[in-house]
């Protein structure tokens, strides 16, 4: 259960990196989304894998720990809250800018592009 | 009364002259003068017991878990710097009220003059190093803006940048010193420190440490080759100049040198760099004196001289020489302030400071020629003046030096040349300016200054010969108590009579004083071979290294500064990569680890859906909306996958969390492009690849390091408590309420503030509205179909009814503030999507900003309510209570709390989703709103 645990947060971090690497604010915003599932379910895990086992007094015999549960909670919400923010900020620099770029010009290496029918015959 | 007390009575001096400004110069100057007189007093009823061998020492705690404590410290030492620094600091007051002109800005003036006063005090006062560095460096910023009094004077901008810059520099590595000596000692009490001198002269790192702290003394105190900021300081008013390089400023290097002088003295070392930087700065200080034809540039090498003659005196090998050098910093500050003010009174009287046009004053201020006469008399050396008994000793102890070995017979040598030099622009002084002939075309015709600009030269002067007649009457005393405290050890024998006999030093007195005049005599030669060297200005070669430094600096911040923050971001993971690989290879807990849980069929078919549809993620993340898709499977899994692990909470709010998102980034897809075109070039791809692939797997090893450990959690002690103590059995929520409420206060105003950001960011963005998807199909006419809107509007009442439900139950079953509030929000997004702003406007009449506001009010109120029942902030109360037919019910505080956490969440997420839909009517947020 556990490899299998952070194999899943391994690859959603790989992929959460990898968007937030792009050029466009679009893809930053869905990898820095994907990013914040991998941290929430990073520090989840540090009150380890337990089942049935709420952290509700009376309900089971062992509890799962409330710490990480609580913290992760209130970190959900402001994850949203953030990529709220990135949201809008992208929206405003796409109007004030008149581009979806990051870095709010064309990248240094266009000319070095993927040629649209590169590998065609 | 407590020496706490001056420094809160100095701190709040600044403001009283800013205050009192409007009551006319003369109230002024009295505001002004009360808090260091308030000082002085209390000072001044403390001398008995300091005289008598007592050390004041105080200790106030401000942060004790970390070993900071705020201690003062009044030795002997300390209070000679402490009367000097106030006496002369009142005197420069009073002098400064007629010095400068109706039309200055009196108020400012004085109001950096007492920051600086108070700066200066603490650092002769403060029993800890880190609390002197602190009033160090407060002294260097505030004779910045003292420097730099004349702001539109290109010369003072100059001069005082030049005077921050040196002397901030040898700040930080004074700073750097301090710390290394504390570390060694284990404590920044400059008592203990005081008290382990071999401890620090033995340790491997002493010379590192005396080469810092020397460096910070030396640029302080004007010593070669840093004393070239000095002169140029002299831009500033004449008082500034008068305190600055008399009593205070320069003095700190030397009042350095001598508080450590237990510690780091008593090495070869020391004596070698210590007694070497003072002789050459001696010498060359009154050769470059005698050449300066501006009033101010002879005193300011003279100060560059007499403070190179401290330095030698305390680097040199015996412990008269120390008391030397105590005795000679009084004399210097005295006779060395009355001088400044002379050439201010002369320079404020007849419009100018040079001596080429200063001639035969004599006739027109007979008064202010006699007290100048006396002061330079003193510093020319001359018996009967105080300057003469210090330059006495100092030239006794030069022959008894053997630092140089066979050399050393070159010590007393150049003394003696240095004191020709002192006597000849001494003389110059005086002769040049009152006598010599008539003025050459002065600005002003001169005359006497009023009555009270005379007084504080009076005093002073008064002291110069009192002390010089009577020394031991005077301050002997004085003297002996900082001397012990310098020395810490029994006192030498030494004898402040003006008579000795005759001996060597009185020869050497005696030569100083008549080569002194010949040299004066004989100076039409000495400027014609002076005059073939160039003369550099050190203002020109400074700027120009700082300039060359600044370009310097800018190329290497272009290299690695571009301007892209795809660059930036890629630059952090791969050092956070570096960082946190390195401790990884050296990781070896495979010994503890436990053995994996047992995995189920569902279960591993779900892990395989969340990475597929993350890697889908990444395949398709040039198709937006495809990607949009398989990211919310992934939020949905991400939820399941909380539930799965025992967290009710979190399920649920990741549930909730993920329909916002969804609907955001769908609202965001609106207003930015559909689809994003391919330009990253194939080896860009190949490294961001490498980098994301380096930290999720450096992540998932983190993980799997502390997911296979045995759990050792404080955690036990909310369960134990959240019934009993909280009143709760949803422990999540207890905590989130109760245990860490403050943490939770805490959040809810970040999301506000994000809220209140987002609603500024959105407010008149321009933007064109697409009318068409990205293959040119056009949206719907019908943008709100009448089943959806049936169907949203009877699921309302309901959807608000659970809400109801799942924010009451919190305290006890998996729910809370946060998941009601992001139900109430979903509930109300979907009227919106359903039925659009138009519908909505008029029967929604909520205010999102004073949601977010209230929310926030009532959760700190709640907490704030504690205090009426005389408990800590956000004690939490709850109690049970018997309600006929519905039976027991509990009533807590912390329900108050959730509901103020509900109010936020509600009120973020509203404003946040509502105002970016309405960008697309006509009700968008404007600025005004």
């Amino acid at each position: 259960m556990e490899t299998l645990y952070v194999v899943c947060v391994g690859i959603m971090t790989f992929c959460g990196v990898f968007l937030c690497l792009r050029g466009r604010t679009f893809s930053v915003v869905v990898g820095l989304t994907m990013l914040s599932y991998a941290v929430n379910l990073f520090l989840f895990s540090s009150g380890r894998l337990n089942l049935n086992g709420a952290a509700i007094l009376g309900m089971s015999d062992s509890y799962a720990d409330p710490l990480p549960q609580a913290l992760v909670l209130t970190a959900i919400v402001i994850g949203f809250a953030m990529i709220a923010f990135v949201v809008i900020l992208s929206i405003r620099a796409r109007a004030d800018l008149g581009n979806d770029l990051v870095d709010g010009r064309d990248p240094p290496d266009t000319n070095k592009l993927i040629k649209p029918n590169r590998g065609k015959v | 009364m407590s020496l706490f007390w001056i420094s809160a009575i100095m701190l709040v001096g600044p403001i009283l002259p800013l205050i009192t400004e409007r009551f006319g110069r003369t109230a002024n100057t009295i505001f002004t003068m009360l808090p260091p007189a308030i000082a002085l007093a209390y000072v001044a009823s403390l001398v008995p017991t300091v005289l008598a061998g007592g050390v004041v020492v105080e200790y106030l705690q401000w942060l004790p878990t970390v070993g900071l404590t705020l201690s003062m410290r009044l030795d002997g030492l300390a209070l000679m710097f402490a009367l000097l620094i106030l006496g002369i600091g009142l005197l420069i007051i009073l002098y400064a009220r007629y010095y400068l002109s109706e039309k200055e800005a009196a108020g400012r003036f004085f109001a950096y003059l007492l920051l600086f006063m108070t700066a200066m005090l603490s650092i002769v006062l403060s029993n800890n190093v880190l609390q002197l560095w602190m009033a160090w460096e407060v002294t260097s910023i505030s004779s910045f803006l003292l420097i730099s009094f004349w702001s539109s004077k290109s010369e003072s901008r100059k001069g005082a940048r030049m005077a921050l810059t040196v002397t901030g520099a040898g700040g930080l590595a004074l700073l750097a010193g301090l710390l290394i000596i504390a570390d060694i000692v284990g404590s920044y009490e400059l008592g203990v420190i005081l008290s382990s001198g071999d401890l620090i002269r033995e340790h491997a790192l002493y010379p590192v440490a005396l080469i810092l702290v020397l460096l910070g003394a030396f640029t302080k105190s004007a010593q070669f080759p840093f004393h070239f900021w000095l002169p140029h300081a002299m831009a500033a008013p004449t008082p500034v100049s008068a305190y600055l390089h008399s009593a205070t400023m320069v003095k700190a290097g030397i009042f350095l040198l001598a508080r450590l002088y237990p510690v780091l003295a008593g090495t070869d070392m020391w004596f070698l760099i210590v007694s070497m930087t003072g002789l050459i700065t001696l010498v060359l200080g009154a050769y470059i004196a005698l050449f300066k034809h501006d009033l101010k540039g002879l005193l300011a090498y003279s100060t560059v001289s007499h403070l190179g003659l401290i330095v030698l005196l305390l680097g040199m090998d015996t412990k008269l020489a120390a008391v030397a050098a105590l005795f000679h910093i009084m004399n210097h500050a005295v006779f060395k302030a009355s001088l400044f003010m002379a050439a201010g009174i002369i320079d404020h009287e007849s419009g100018t400071r040079d001596m080429r046009k200063l001639n035969g004053l004599w006739r027109f201020m007979p008064y202010t020629a006699t007290l100048a006469m006396v002061a330079a008399a003193s510093m020319a050396g001359v018996p009967l003046f105080n300057g003469f008994l210090s330059k006495e000793m100092f030239f006794a102890e030069s022959l008894y030096q053997d630092t140089l070995g066979f050399l050393s017979w070159m010590i007393p040598v150049l003394a003696t040349l240095a004191g020709i030099f002192a006597v000849a622009y001494s003389l110059r002084f005086i002769h040049d300016v009152f006598f010599n002939g008539e003025p050459v075309d002065l600005p002003k015709t001169p005359h006497e200054p009023p009555r009270y600009m005379k007084i504080p030269v009076e005093i002073l002067v008064a002291l110069c010969l009192l002390v010089g007649m009577f020394p031991t009457v005077i301050v002997g005393s004085l003297l002996e108590a900082a001397a012990s405290s310098v020395l810490m050890s029994e006192l030498p024998y030494y004898s402040l009579a003006i008579w000795h006999g005759f001996n060597i030093p009185l020869l050497m007195s005696v030569i100083a004083i008549f080569g002194g005049i010949l040299i004066y005599i004989y100076r039409g030669q000495l400027y014609r071979f002076q005059a073939q060297f160039k003369e550099t200005d050190e203002k020109l070669v400074f700027e120009g290294a700082m300039q060359k430094l600044v370009s310097y600096a800018t190329r290497i911040d272009e290299k690695i500064n571009n301007g892209s923050l795809q660059r930036y971001v890629a630059l952090l993971l791969l050092f956070t990569i570096v960082i946190t690989a390195l401790p990884l290879i050296n990781l070896d807990v495979a010994d503890s680890n436990l053995p994996n849980q047992p995995v189920s069929f569902v279960e591993i078919i779900l892990g395989i859906i969340l990475c597929l549809s993350a890697i889908a993620t990444v395949i398709f993340h040039r198709k937006r909306m495809v990607s949009l898709i398989t990211i919310s499977v992934v939020g949905l899994i991400v939820s399941v996958a909380f539930a799965r692990f025992s967290a009710p909470d979190l399920a649920l709010t990741q549930l909730a969390v993920e329909v916002v998102t969804v609907i955001l980034l769908m609202l965001a897809l609106y207003f930015l492009p559909q689809k994003t075109p391919a330009e990253s070039s194939p080896s860009r791809v190949v490294r961001d690849v490498g980098i994301a692939a380096a930290v999720g797997g450096i992540v998932a090893t983190i993980n799997y390091a502390f997911i296979t450990q045995p759990l050792d959690s404080i955690s036990t002690f909310f369960l134990e408590n959240s019934k009993t103590g909280g009143g709760g059995t949803n422990a999540v929520n207890v905590i989130l309420v109760d245990f860490r409420g403050l943490d939770t206060l805490g959040e809810i105003l970040v999301l506000g503030i994000a809220g209140f950001g987002i609603f500024k960011l959105l407010a008149d963005v321009k933007l064109a509205m697409p009318s068409a998807n990205e293959k040119g199909i056009p949206w719907s006419e019908d943008s709100h179909p009448p089943i959806l809107a049936m169907i949203s509007q009877s699921l309302l009442p309901l959807a608000l009814l659970v809400s109801f439900y799942i924010f009451l139950r919190g305290h006890n079953m998996p729910g809370g503030g946060f998941i009601a509030g992001l139900i109430t929000s979903v509930a109300v997004i979907q009227q919106y999507i359903a039925h659009g702003v138009d519908w909505i406007k008029p029967r929604l009449k909520l205010n999102y900003q004073s949601l977010i506001a209230w929310g926030v009010l009532i959760a700190a109120f709640t907490g704030i309510g504690s205090w009426i029942f005389d408990r800590p902030f956000m004690t939490t109360w709850f109690d049970y209570f018997q309600i006929p037919l519905i039976g027991e019910i509990e009533l807590a505080s912390a329900l108050i709390f959730d509901l103020g956490v509900y109010l936020t969440v509600v009120g973020a997420t509203l404003l946040i989703l509502a105002n970016l839909g309405k960008l697309t009517s006509v009700y968008r947020p404007t600025a005004e709103e």
